[in-house]
């Protein structure tokens, strides 16, 4: 689609209790199949930002429009089977009574058969390692697990577009790479993913495009290696880039002529680098 | 200098949940010296916030459960003593401020503790402000608990924790709720605690790169066990026997890991687990490659 998935327009929006600016001019566009990160502190906007993608929010001002329909004229229902919100806080999200009848409902709503509503419930329990929980109440499990029943019911409704609010709070090694590897499979199946991080090793790792939000401000859309590469910028906002990014930065002054953005890519560039195959950069040149 | 006084001594430990058969703390033994800053390190479930439940008495006093073996704290053992008691030698700071919180402003909420403790309403003054200061929440008493950002919240916790005098922090996942800034917030709290004030920190956390900056030891748990316990240096060189447990090493020490095994760059076993370590042992590698 030319005109993008989503698009914001000179979006601002400010909360009724207390006129609080949360989203000041906001204007980009976001093409099916990206896969992008957004990050800020927390209040600088980010939440309020994706809400918006699935009609959660409307716009003060300005438009949003998803897969060509403004959202001012949708309701959150009929954007929800389009885009996917899987929330920070899991028990904002979740009701039923096991962890088998949440993964139903959606397919359920969905209007599948029940032949499709097992099938997507049993490729979401598999994927996510949800075997052993199916049949518990998901009040009962621990909070990194609640968290991937959050995802898991989002994935079973397969919109495309997933957006994830901070995916890996709360999670143990293991369990952010699940979330690795959630994002790389809808890379993968041709979904658009939008995710919402303080994890700046996961998103220098999955995303395409970053965007900065700053004081209700969209500061900066780039690449993760434009980002985190801009000093000044990662200053203002009180964000440090991944150590493996700052220790290339700084072997960069030196000797390493490219800013990385994974362990794997460091040891390619360093590679390359010992091999002579590429030359190093000298204080002469 | 680190004083070499034990102020933690765990030995031969062993606890069951009662809604259990499998022991949540094996075998632990354990000696923590006065001073140190000690992160612990494991995946959920591992044994780590159980552990912790153990210092200020918890465990076994207000969780009960199959507990063996010893607890030693200060001199005390938990099992003799009620946690009201120990919470004047141990302070915890747990992962949602928010449960953690629960008057109508911020000096209220560290008063409550020294009500507690039956300290008189007019020494209580001093002490709040003090510990306000200490954590950079001063100017804010009046503000309500919830008006505050999470990592704010949190430091009012540790604040709280301070009140009573502890001479141990304790703290499970105190970032896992924050944003980069309190996270950044927090940590240097806690090291100024530990650097500044000599108070010993312990610490449950995922985030391996700060933990290898700021301590002095670094535990690994796993199914309840204690599997390495040593320097930063020490326990983060193991890179094989951490990624086959599910965990996660430092970046920095990853890449020398992975440059020494691939014969790039050679480490001779000691791998860098800081930024500046990193930077300066490739330097110099690198630096000898510059035409």
């Amino acid at each position: 689609m030319a005109n993008g998935l989503i698009r914001c327009e000179n979006l601002w929006h400010i909360y009724k209790t207390g006129k609080v600016v949360a989203l000041q001019d906001i204007n980009l566009t976001i093409q099916a199949q990206e896969i992008l990160g957004v990050i800020g502190q927390n209040g600088s906007g980010k939440t309020t930002l994706v809400k918006h993608f699935n009609g959660l929010l409307k716009p003060t001002s300005g438009r949003v429009i998803v897969g060509g329909v403004d959202t001012a004229r949708k309701k959150v229902q009929e954007l929800s089977s389009q885009v996917g919100y899987v929330f920070q806080n899991p028990n904002h999200q979740l009701f039923a009574r096991t962890v088998e009848e949440e993964l139903e409902f959606g397919p359920r709503n969905l209007k599948l058969s029940d032949e499709e509503v097992i099938e997507r419930r049993e490729k979401a329990i598999e994927f996510f390692n949800l075997n052993p929980y199916r049949k518990l109440h998901p009040y009962r499990l621990s909070f990194p697990v609640r968290k991937l029943v959050g995802m898991a019911s989002i994935y079973t409704m397969q919109p495309a577009v997933f957006i994830l609010d901070e995916p890996t709070t709360g999670q143990d090694h293991v369990t952010t790479r699940i979330v690795y590897r959630l994002i790389e499979r809808l890379r993968e199946d041709g979904f658009t993913v939008i995710c919402v991080s303080h994890d700046m090793i996961l998103l220098a790792e999955v995303v395409d495009r970053i965007l900065v939000m700053r004081n209700a401000r969209l500061i900066a859309d780039a690449t993760p290696r434009e980002v985190f590469a801009d000093l000044q910028l990662m200053h203002s906002t009180h964000i440090t880039p991944p150590q493996i990014t700052e220790l290339s930065l700084r072997l960069r002054e030196s000797t390493l002529q490219k800013v990385c953005l994974s362990v794997k890519e460091m040891v390619e560039t360093i590679q390359d680098v010992m091999s002579g195959s590429r030359p190093t950069q000298s204080f002469n040149n | 200098m680190k004083n070499q006084q034990p102020i933690v001594q765990i030995s031969n430990l062993f606890f069951t949940y009662p809604t259990s058969t499998i022991p949540a703390l094996k075998n632990i033994n354990l000696t923590i010296n006065e001073g140190e800053y000690v992160s612990i390190l494991g995946l959920n479930g591992s044994g780590k916030t159980s552990l912790l439940l153990t210092l200020n008495g918890i465990i076994p006093n207000m969780i009960m459960g199959e507990m063996e073996g010893m607890v030693v704290v200060d001199g005390k053992n938990t099992d003799d003593y009620p946690v009201r008691e120990m919470a004047k030698v141990v302070g915890m700071v747990f992962d949602n401020p928010e449960f953690q919180l629960s008057q109508m402003t911020v000096a209220e909420e560290i008063a409550l503790g020294l009500e507690n403790l039956g300290i008189p309403y007019k020494d209580m003054h001093n002490t709040i402000h003090q510990v306000l200061e200490i954590v950079g929440l001063e100017g804010l008493e009046e503000r309500s608990p919830f008006s505050l950002s999470g990592g704010q919240q949190q430091r009012l916790s540790i604040a709280s924790a301070l009140a009573m005098r502890p001479k141990i922090l304790v703290m499970d996942e105190p970032t896992s709720n924050v944003d980069p800034i309190g996270k950044e917030e927090i940590f240097r709290v806690a090291e100024q605690l530990n650097r500044e004030h000599g108070m010993t920190v312990i610490m449950a956390e995922h985030e391996v790169e700060v933990m290898a900056a700021y301590s002095d030891r670094i535990i690994v748990m796993s199914n309840g066990e204690i599997i390495l316990n040593g320097t930063p240096t020490e326990v983060f060189g193991q890179v094989n026997t951490l990624n086959q447990m599910g965990l996660r090493v430092p970046q920095v020490t990853e890449l020398a890991c992975r440059l020494d095994q691939k014969r790039i760059v050679p480490f001779y076993g000691q791998y860098p687990v800081t930024l500046e370590q990193a930077d300066a042992a490739l330097r110099a590698e690198l630096g000898c490659r510059k035409v």
